[in-house]
């Protein structure tokens, strides 16, 4: 048993993550130029510890934050309830598939110049390409996950005579909540994106704009805590989805157990 | 997806209609026609653009950089891939440092490609570079992981070679695997070419869609938009041709299998 | 010298609480040049892991394998496997032709004439006109051809088979036993040929190994001089062909205490 705990904790890679940390540290401080392009951890961190006292960066990452869950759980809402319209609604589908398949393969970042146009440099604009990009691996995926559904189970549903709704609610959606969780997977990351994105185009705010911002005062120490407020942010809403996913999915299991009532 | 000649052609329609849809809101003045202007404006705005040849040129460089991006990210990450996935020492080493690196967004790199490399093609290159690695490294080495473990033992009891046995077993088996990697690079590397030129940069289609905001150019802010759902679009097309060619027995394999 | 000569071999396990199992107990067997030797004995048994440490793709626990009186250590010269699940084994991307070209390849037979070696090898198996097919486009029956034309493609002086007619119908196994046996003929192969058919054992082979139940061990062995060539209608009719398969049977049955899952 002893076997299994050594596996996990990977000494060797822990062992090279620490000697490159090491290396980090002596060459950035024995060497200015490098130093410039590559300030020392300990400076990194230093800086990290300073930037929170001062609150400013809080700042920034709460509105990071307000943002990206403004857009995605938008998007997830709209998604979905789209998505298993589409889904069920095999004509409507058909109608607008092309569409979908003529607007999938631009770049959702594109949409920003747009956006600006219309809502200006604030968080609405923020948050409305966000919902617009999370929203297409939601829908796609919402939409196969409905019509991939085992057409007896929502037979059975319909030989106990129950309704449409109750159909929707007990079967079709435990039915293509997998695919629905995949969806809601793909977008997290896109969310992030495309908030990152706007702060930086536009400016007014987020850790998007500080990290630019800061690079471009040549504050070098300051750049990279950002990028690592941020990585960690990415993080912690992946770590946050895996807790919901797993909920989520005991539900669902739960719900197959007990069969369709 | 079934294919239905009907339906498609009433999607075309649907699709079709937003043409006049659009010319009318625009002209009817329901949405202020200073950011939504005609469709016909914006298709005048399109042809002239395209026809005069400044919108083919910011798409040409702005596809020199991706090029270069996501091959060189090919080049270096499918070899990588393949080796932590036949040498177990290769991915623990490397394990920790991909799992810190994987939830930096993107975007966020340009500031330091920016630092490192200014504005210039080799910033965006980086960019990219740096964005597709997870993508192909990640599925590679899962192809490489999940081969079916009868192939190993099938190359070994003819004793092939180790040179041979990666060659001629590992990589046809995993290409399956190492094709959707790439085929979700080619996304990320649209995505972050235009990112980058908007951030960073003074030329390419990203640069002139959001440049042509920027002036006003309303109705050329929309034809670039265009220009560039026709890029991607096409990218995606040639990518399906190529995945067609060289997979083509898998596409057989998987139709079978349906 | 026998050709191929296994020394009290015994394979163990490492299970995942720790314990050990034990799959294959002491087991020699010799296989003379040119022989068809066969292993019989009831399903889950550990032939399988026998094979596999024969040909030197796991390492014995105890005991050893000697081909041509060299101890074998890693993967076998001259010797090739085919596995029980042969459609994995067979490469989806490689047509039938590209698959038995593999053999060639292998023993780094790439010369002018590959190609012709490796069609008359699909044709001796049967299989002319499926060149340019691709392996999933057949069925169970040809998939199990062109495993063996492709390990025949590699010239070994011995080839393993692990229960290669397990999964396919009675029909097409009666076809592929005649299609074995032609081919070992023609090429004076050596074939070690595991299987929990005993009329198929017996219609097949010079000689059979009776295994035990896991942890297996060699209960028995037994000459079957039947004549050669053997015929499916004539030899299964033999009194002596009976008698092997009431004995073989009877000591399977014996050893479980009950009806043995063998037919």
């Amino acid at each position: 048993m002893h076997f299994a705990w050594k596996e996990k904790l990977n000494l060797p890679g822990l062992a090279t993550l620490a000697a490159l940390l090491l290396l980090w540290e002596a060459s950035t401080r024995l060497s200015p130029t490098l130093q410039f392009y590559f300030p020392p951890l300990s400076q990194i961190l230093l800086s990290l510890f300073d930037l929170f006292l001062a609150r400013e960066v809080v700042g920034h990452c709460l509105t990071t934050l307000g943002r990206f869950l403004g857009g995605y759980l938008l998007s997830a809402a709209l998604a979905v309830s789209c998505g298993i319209a589409l889904g069920y609604f095999r004509r409507t589908y058909n109608l607008c598939e092309v569409l979908i398949e003529f607007l999938r393969p631009m770049p959702s970042v594109a949409i920003i110049p747009v956006a600006i146009l219309f809502l200006g440099i604030g968080d609405r604009m923020v948050v409305a390409v966000t919902v617009y990009a999370c929203t297409w691996p939601i829908l796609i995926n919402t939409i196969d996950g409905v019509r991939n559904i085992d057409g007896t189970l929502i037979d059975t549903g319909r030989t106990f005579g129950l309704s449409r709704w109750t159909i929707l609610r007990k079967i079709a959606l435990p039915g293509a909540s997998p695919y629905i969780l995949t969806g809601l997977r793909i977008s997290l990351p896109i969310g992030l994106i495309l908030v990152t994105t706007s702060e930086m185009v536009v400016g007014g705010g987020g850790l998007g704009f500080f990290i630019l911002d800061e690079e471009r005062s040549l504050r070098t120490s300051n750049m990279y805590a950002g990028i690592i407020l941020v990585a960690l942010l990415g993080y912690l809403l992946n770590r946050l989805f895996l807790v919901f996913e797993s909920k989520a999915m005991v539900w669902h299991r739960g719900m197959r157990a007990e069969g369709p009532v | 997806m079934k294919w239905n000649k009907e339906s498609k052609l009433n999607g075309l329609i649907v699709l079709l209609a937003v043409i006049p849809i659009w010319e009318l809101v625009s002209r009817g003045e329901l949405v202020n026609p200073l950011f939504f202007p005609p469709m016909s404006k914006i298709l005048r705005s399109f042809f002239l653009l395209v026809f005069s040849g400044d919108i083919p040129y910011q798409i040409l460089l702005s596809l020199k950089r991706a090029a270069a991006g996501y091959l060189l990210a090919a080049i270096v990450f499918i070899p990588l891939g393949i080796a932590m996935g036949l040498f177990g020492w290769v991915h623990r080493l490397l394990e920790i440092i991909i799992e810190m690196a994987r939830p930096i967004p993107p975007p966020v790199v340009v500031p330091v490609a920016m630092l490192f490399f200014g504005l210039g093609d080799e910033m965006k290159v980086f960019v990219i570079f740096f964005s597709c690695a997870w993508p192909i490294l990640l599925n590679t080495f899962d192809g490489v992981r999940n081969i079916d473990r009868i192939l190993i033992n099938t190359a070994r009891t003819f004793r092939v070679s180790r040179r041979g046995a990666i060659l001629k077993v590992i990589l046809p088996a995993a290409s399956p695997q190492i094709m959707t990697g790439l085929r979700i690079s080619l996304a990320v590397t649209l995505i972050l070419v235009v990112i980058s030129e908007m951030v960073g940069s003074t030329d390419g289609i990203g640069y002139f869609i959001l440049d042509s905001q920027r002036r006003f150019k309303v109705d050329q802010m929309y034809a670039g938009m265009l220009s560039l759902a026709i890029l991607g679009y096409t990218l995606n097309q040639l990518f399906l041709l190529f995945y067609s060619s060289v997979l083509a027995w898998h596409k057989g394999l998987i139709s079978k299998q349906r | 010298m026998p050709l191929l000569k296994v020394e009290e071999l015994s394979k163990s396990y490492r299970q995942l609480d720790g314990g050990l199992t034990l799959a294959t107990r002491e087991i020699s067997i010799q296989v003379d040049k040119g022989e068809f030797v066969s292993l019989v004995g009831p399903s889950g048994c550990g032939k399988t892991t026998l094979l596999m440490c024969i040909a030197g793709l796991i390492p014995p626990s105890a005991g050893r394998v000697l081909i041509k009186g060299v101890e074998v250590n890693g993967p076998a010269p001259d010797l090739v496997l085919i596995f029980q699940e042969f459609n994995r084994s067979l490469f989806a991307w490689r047509s039938v032709l590209g698959n038995v070209l593999f053999g060639l390849e292998a023993k780094r037979k790439r010369s002018r004439d590959a190609e012709e070696k490796a069609r008359h090898l699909i044709r001796l198996v049967g299989l002319e006109g499926f060149e340019r097919h691709h392996p999933w486009e057949l069925s169970g029956g040809m998939q199990q051809r062109v495993a063996i034309a492709r390990a025949l493609a590699y010239e070994p002086e011995i080839l393993l088979m692990d229960e290669p007619f397990g999964s396919v119908d009675a029909l097409t196994r009666l076809e592929l036993e005649d299609t074995l046996l032609r081919l070992w003929q023609e090429l004076g192969s050596t074939i070690l040929f595991v299987t929990h058919d005993i009329e198929e054992a017996i219609y097949l082979s010079d000689k059979i190994y009776i295994l035990s139940r896991r942890p297996s061990r060699v209960m028995h062995r037994i000459e079957v001089d039947l004549s050669r060539p053997r015929h499916q209608l004539a030899t299964r009719a033999d009194a002596r062909f009976m008698k092997f398969r009431n004995e073989i049977y009877k000591q399977i049955s014996n050893e479980t205490g009950r009806d043995a899952n063998v037919k």
